[in-house]
């Protein structure tokens, strides 16, 4: 699945790095735990989360991810914006909430990865 | 005489946002030095794990990396309250995390666990009152 594939099952608004579109996801985590992200390994992973902090974008840099999502219209600020855009990241935001926005996706095809 | 590389920092204790950024100058680093992207993984996220838990509980501390051709060598060493139950702690889900740490998306009791996980030795010297060192070591194979 491609990036713009999550924006447009989740109607999900690019908030920055719309030239990243079409990267490749393969497993999805959703969390506003940022430890239980950290422990979940898998290439190539989206995050969705409620959570909105730097620790969010720090997190997703650690696991090599190309992808944020933030669920139930929550939004980063413009600190965290310019992170993600330094370190190659989409960041998404839809209205959709956690449970919905990973139910749509694990319908369309995305898998999680279990915690080792 | 093999090369090493050797990074310090100093981690402040009163900026939650700024926490992770030595994890991230040694993930920048160990990128442009071509080590292998699983490896830069286990070494950066035990290490952004480290640094949170030393601005959650610790008020900040210093962690000095060594990086040679065998792996990097990592000690996090803090003058924070020290761990009581070192056992309990490494528990996965024990926490002493306030709730507004959880509130930033911390505290899960995943610390610890997740360090060793992602570690090929992993130990541990603590005292109440004293503080706590971590020397973590990431082989590469």
């Amino acid at each position: 699945m491609k990036v713009r594939d999550i924006q447009e099952i989740l109607n999900a608004e690019v908030i920055c790095r719309d030239d990243l579109l079409d990267t490749e996801v393969y497993a999805a985590c959703g969390s506003d735990m940022m430890s239980d992200v950290l422990a979940f390994v898998k290439e190539q992973a989206v995050m969705l989360t409620g959570l909105v902090n730097p620790q969010v974008v720090r997190t997703a840099e650690m696991m090599d991810m190309h992808c944020i999502v933030f669920v139930r219209g929550k939004r980063p600020d413009l600190n965290m914006i310019e992170m993600a855009e330094d370190r190659d990241m989409v960041m998404l935001c839809t209205d959709c909430e956690m449970f919905t926005s990973c139910g749509k996706l694990y319908s369309a095809g995305l898998r999680g990865g279990s915690a080792q | 005489m093999e090369d090493v590389i050797k990074l310090h920092y100093v981690v402040p204790g009163d900026d939650f946002t700024r926490a992770g950024a030595a994890s991230g100058d040694v993930k920048r680093t160990l990128k442009q030095l071509g080590i292998s992207p699983a490896v830069i993984r286990n070494v950066s996220i035990a290490m952004y794990e480290g640094e949170i838990n030393m601005v959650i509980h610790a008020g900040g501390g210093e962690i000095d990396v060594e990086i040679t051709e065998n792996g990097i060598k990592m000690a996090l060493a803090d003058k924070g309250p020290g761990i009581a139950n070192v056992e309990l702690a490494m528990k996965e889900g024990y926490s002493t995390a306030p709730d507004n740490i959880r509130n930033l998306g911390f505290g899960a009791g995943m610390g610890l666990p997740n360090i060793k996980k992602y570690t090929d030795d992993f130990r541990i010297e603590t005292a109440v009152g004293v503080g706590t060192t971590l020397f973590l070591n990431v082989n590469i194979q």
